[in-house]
C-alpha cells in the first residue's frame, strides 16, 4: 500500500474503533442510569402491558400529589415521611434533609430515590419546580381526568386543608 | 402607542430582512452589483428597527403598562426598575425579541467589519444571515408577538417577574448566552456562502476565525454566569446540574470549541477544510436545537418555557430547513474540495484532530443523554431520566486522554514532530506537574489516591505545559523580554485559555471530592461544626423588601475559635407569585466557598439549614472566565486587522 492510503486506513481505523469503544462504554453506562418513572398506582400494580413491578432496592422516580395531612416530621432532625397519591393506591416516601421550597400538602412532586418495600421508597432528591402553577408532565398525565387547581385560584373555602 | 410603534419596527424589520434574504443573493448570481451593494444598508437598517423594537418593550416594562400581556404576566409596580428592565427578556416572548436583537445585531457588525471581504462573499453572508433573521423575525411577529394587548380587559396590577430571575446574574446571564448561541450564525453564514463559492482557502479560515471565537467568548461567558447564578439562586449549591437546557448550551460550545481549533488547522495549513465546513453548520444547528428543546417544552427542566406545541413545531421545521438544507448543499459542493497539504502521524494536525475527536464524543454523549429520556418516551417505553453519574462518568472517562493530550498539543509542530526533542522538555513539565500537585495537596494535608489527586495531576500537566511551552517560544526569539513582544496575541490567548481549562479540571475536580454538606436542625444559639467551621445561628427575624417578605438568618462563623465571618441567608417570600425563594448566604474565597441556605421552619422554634463548605469551587468559574479572556486576547490579534492583498481580494471575488 501506498503511505498515503495506509496512514489514512490508520486513520479510519482508529476512528472505527475508538467510536465503537465510545459508544459501548455510553451505552454501558446509559443502562446503569436509566430511572424509570413510576407513578404511586405503577408502582403497585406494575408498569405496562406486562404488569412488570420495581424490585426492591431499584433506583426510580416516582410522581404523584402529596396527600394532605401525610406529612410528618421527626422533632429532633431533619427527617420526613410523606404520602404520595394518584388515582388509587397510596405510596410512602421517606427523606432526610431539607425539602425544596415549594413543597406543599396537594402540590404534584417528583422524588428521586430507591424502593425499600413495596410501597415504600427512601428519597435522595425531592423535586419541585419553582412554580406553583407546574405539575410534572408526568404526574399530569397519570392523574388524566383530575383537573389540578393551583393554589392561586383556590377558593379560600375548599382550598384550605 | 409606543407598543403599536414597536409592533411597526418589528414588521419593518421583517420587511428589511425579507429583501436582505433576497436581494443580495440573488444579485450575487445574476452578477447585479447594485443588488450586492444593498446589503449592507439593509443589514444596518433591520438592526435599527429591531433596536427600537427592543426599546419600546423596554418602555412598556418600565411605564408598567398592564395591556400588554407580556408586561401583565411578567412585570409589577413593586419590581424594582432593573427588574423591570431585566423582564423584558425574562419571558419566552421578550427572550425572543432579544434573540432577534442580537442575530440583527450580528449581522450588523458583519455588514459593518467586514470591508476586506469581496463583495459578492459579504453579499451572500449577509444574504444567508437575513435568511436566518427572517426565520426569527418571522417567529416572533406571529408566534410570539411581545406587544400583544389584552385590551379592553386589563389587569391593574401585574403578576410580577419569576423570582428566580430576580437576580445580578440575569441580567447578564441570557444576553451574554445569546450573543455566543445566536453568534455561531455568523460562522454558519460563511461556510455556507463559501460552498456556494466552492472555494475554501487560508484566507477563508482568517476570516471566519475572529467571528467563530467573538461567538465562543460570549457562549463560554454566558455559560459561565449560568453556572455562578444557578450556585447563588438555587440554594442547593450546585454549580452544573446536567439540566437539558445547561446540555442544550453545551452542545453547540463543545463543537464551536471543536470549530476554533479545526479553523486554525484550516488557516496554517489549508488542510481540515471539509471538516471546519461541517463544524461550523454543527455548531449552529446545535444552537438551534437548543432554542428547540427550551422553547418547545418537550423536556422538562427549571429553565423551560411554558409549553406550547405550535411553536415548538415552527422551531423544528426551521431547524430541519436549516440543517437539511445546508447538508444537503455540503454533500453536492464538497467532494469537490480537495486538502493538498501533507502531514505525518505525529503532528500538530493529528493532535488537533484528536482533540476534535474528543469534543465530539462529549457532544455526542450530551446529545444522547439529553435526549434519550424523549426517543424513549415517544416510543412508549415509559417515562425515564437519565441520571447524573451517566454524565460524569462518561466525562470522567473523556477528561483524562483529553487534558493529557492537551499538554502535549502546542508542543508539536506543523507537518511532523520528532519523539526525542520533546522527550526533555516534557519530561520536565511532568516531574514539575507532579511536585506541584502532590505539594499542593500535601500542604492540605489530604494527599489521597482520588479524584482531587488525579484532577490535581491533570490540571498541573496542562497549565504547566502551556507556561512551559510559552517560555520556550519567546526564547526562540533570542531572549524571554524580547519574545514576549514578538509572539503573537493569538498564541497568548491560547496558552491563556488552555490555563482557563487546567484551573477548570483543579476545580471541579478539588469540589467534587472534598466538598462538605450538611442539612441540620438548629435553634437560635445553636452551633453546627462542619469541616473546622463553627457556624452557630445568631438571629432569624421576618423580612420586608420590596415585593418580597419572608425570613433572614444570621449566622457567626468561627474557625478553631478565630471569627471568620458574619453570614446572612434569606429565605424570601414573593408576595405576587407567592412563590417561595432560597438566597444563599455565600463568604468566597479562593481556596473555599462557605454556603449556608436556610430551609423550612421546623416545629420547636427550630429552622432547617443546609451548610456546606466547598473547596476551590471559584476556580470552575475562573477557568471559565480565563478562557473567555484567552479568546478575547487572541482576537486583539493583529492578523484578523490585516487587509487582504489586493491579488487574493481579485482571485476570491472572480470564485
Amino acid at each position: 500500500m501506498q503511505p498515503r492510503r495506509q496512514k489514512r486506513l490508520f486513520a479510519i481505523l482508529l476512528v472505527i474503533g475508538l467510536l465503537t469503544g465510545a459508544v459501548a462504554a455510553m451505552l454501558y453506562a446509559l443502562q446503569q442510569n436509566i430511572d424509570l418513572f413510576y407513578t404511586p398506582s405503577q408502582l403497585v400494580d406494575g408498569l405496562g402491558k406486562d404488569k412488570i413491578k420495581p424490585q426492591v432496592g431499584q433506583r426510580l422516580r416516582i410522581g404523584g400529589m402529596v396527600v394532605a395531612g401525610s406529612v410528618k416530621r421527626d422533632p429532633e432532625s431533619l427527617k420526613v415521611s410523606f404520602d404520595l397519591v394518584d388515582t388509587g393506591p397510596l405510596v410512602t416516601v421517606i427523606y432526610e434533609g431539607i425539602l425544596p421550597d415549594l413543597f406543599r400538602e396537594g402540590q404534584g412532586i417528583v422524588a428521586q430515590g430507591v424502593l425499600q418495600d413495596a410501597t415504600t421508597i427512601k428519597a435522595s432528591e425531592v423535586l419541585a419546580k419553582h412554580d406553583e402553577e407546574y405539575m410534572p408532565p408526568e404526574v399530569a398525565e397519570a392523574l388524566k381526568g383530575i383537573r389540578h387547581v393551583p393554589p392561586s385560584q383556590q377558593q379560600p373555602a375548599s382550598g384550605s386543608y | 402607542m409606543i407598543v403599536e410603534a414597536g409592533q411597526l419596527a418589528l414588521t419593518f424589520a421583517f420587511a428589511l430582512s425579507l429583501l436582505l434574504a433576497i436581494l443580495p443573493l440573488y444579485g450575487s448570481f445574476v452578477a447585479n452589483q447594485r443588488m450586492l451593494l444593498l446589503a449592507k444598508p439593509l443589514a444596518l437598517g433591520q438592526f435599527l428597527f429591531c433596536l427600537l423594537a427592543m426599546l419600546a418593550l423596554i418602555y412598556a416594562f418600565r411605564t408598567n403598562d398592564f395591556t400588554v400581556v407580556n408586561v401583565a404576566q411578567n412585570s409589577s409596580t413593586t419590581l424594582p426598575w432593573y427588574y423591570q428592565i431585566t423582564a423584558s427578556f425574562g419571558s419566552h416572548e421578550g427572550s425572543m425579541l432579544l434573540w432577534v436583537l442580537m442575530l440583527a445585531g450580528w449581522t450588523a457588525l458583519v455588514a459593518q467589519f467586514s470591508k476586506a471581504l469581496p463583495l459578492l462573499l459579504l453579499g451572500r453572508i449577509l444574504g444567508i444571515l437575513g435568511i436566518i433573521c427572517v426565520g426569527f423575525i418571522a417567529f416572533s411577529l406571529f408566534m410570539s408577538n411581545p406587544f400583544e394587548r389584552s385590551l379592553p380587559f386589563f389587569p391593574v396590577e401585574g403578576r410580577d417577574l419569576n423570582p428566580l430571575l430576580q437576580d445580578f446574574g440575569m441580567i447578564m446571564h441570557p444576553p451574554t448566552l445569546y450573543m455566543g448561541y445566536v453568534g455561531f450564525a455568523v460562522a454558519f453564514a460563511f461556510a455556507i456562502a463559501a460552498l456556494m463559492g466552492g472555494r475554501f482557502d487560508s484566507v477563508w479560515a482568517r476570516w471566519v476565525r475572529p467571528w467563530a471565537l467573538a461567538a465562543w467568548l460570549f457562549l463560554t461567558l454566558g455559560i459561565m454566569l449560568g453556572s455562578w447564578w444557578a450556585y447563588n439562586e438555587l440554594g442547593w449549591g450546585g454549580w452544573w446540574f446536567w439540566d437539558p437546557v445547561e446540555n442544550a448550551s453545551f452542545m453547540p460550545w463543545l463543537a464551536g470549541t471543536a470549530l476554533i481549533h479545526s479553523l486554525a488547522v484550516t488557516e496554517k495549513r489549508g488542510t481540515f477544510k471539509s471538516w471546519t465546513v461541517l463544524l461550523a453548520l454543527a455548531a449552529f444547528a446545535l444552537s438551534l436545537v437548543g432554542a428547540f428543546l427550551v422553547r418547545s417544552g418537550v423536556l422538562v427542566s427549571v429553565h423551560s418555557f411554558a409549553t406550547d406545541p405550535g411553536r415548538g413545531m415552527y422551531l423544528l421545521v426551521f431547524l430541519l430547513l436549516v440543517v437539511g438544507g445546508s447538508l444537503l448543499l455540503y454533500g453536492m459542493r464538497m467532494n469537490s474540495v480537495r486538502s493538498q497539504a501533507r502531514y505525518q502521524l505525529f503532528s500538530r494536525e493529528m493532535v488537533l484532530w484528536g482533540n476534535n475527536i474528543f469534543l465530539l464524543t462529549a457532544c455526542l454523549i450530551v446529545f444522547l443523554g439529553t435526549l434519550f429520556p424523549l426517543f424513549h418516551k415517544e416510543l412508549g417505553l415509559g417515562s425515564i431520566s437519565i441520571g447524573e453519574p451517566f454524565f460524569n462518568q462518561m466525562f470522567y472517562y473523556l477528561t483524562i486522554p483529553f487534558a493529557l493530550m492537551l499538554g502535549l498539543g502546542p508542543w508539536v509542530r506543523w507537518k511532523q514532530q520528532q519523539f526525542t526533542p520533546l522527550v526533555k522538555p516534557l519530561g520536565l513539565v511532568a516531574v514539575a506537574s507532579l511536585v506541584l500537585a502532590l505539594g499542593v495537596l500535601a500542604s492540605m494535608q489530604s494527599v489521597q489516591a482520588n479524584l482531587a489527586l488525579l484532577g490535581m495531576l491533570l490540571g498541573a500537566w496542562v497549565g504547566v505545559s502551556a507556561l512551559a511551552e510559552v517560555m520556550l517560544r519567546m526564547r526562540q526569539f533570542g531572549s524571554v523580554t524580547q519574545g514576549m513582544t514578538k509572539l503573537n496575541a493569538s498564541h497568548y490567548g491560547m496558552t491563556l485559555a488552555h490555563i482557563g481549562f487546567a484551573v477548570l479540571v483543579i476545580g471541579v475536580a478539588m469540589t467534587k471530592t472534598y466538598t462538605e454538606e450538611r442539612d441540620v436542625r438548629m435553634e437560635e444559639g445553636d452551633t453546627a461544626t462542619l469541616a473546622g467551621y463553627q457556624f452557630t445561628l445568631v438571629d432569624v427575624y421576618d423580612l420586608d423588601g420590596p415585593n418580597y417578605g419572608g425570613q433572614a438568618a444570621e449566622l457567626d462563623v468561627r474557625k478553631d475559635g478565630r471569627y471568620i465571618t458574619h453570614l446572612h441567608a434569606e429565605k424570601r417570600f414573593y408576595r405576587i407569585q407567592r412563590t417561595i425563594m432560597t438566597e444563599a448566604a455565600v463568604h468566597a474565597r479562593l481556596s473555599r466557598d462557605l454556603y449556608v441556605s436556610l430551609g423550612e421552619e421546623l416545629p420547636g422554634n427550630a429552622w432547617a439549614l443546609r451548610i456546606q463548605v466547598k473547596p476551590f469551587v471559584r476556580w470552575i468559574w475562573l477557568g471559565g472566565l480565563l478562557m473567555s479572556l484567552g479568546a478575547l486576547l487572541a482576537l486583539a490579534d493583529k492578523r484578523y486587522r490585516r487587509k487582504t492583498p489586493p491579488a487574493i481580494k481579485q482571485e476570491v471575488a472572480n470564485a
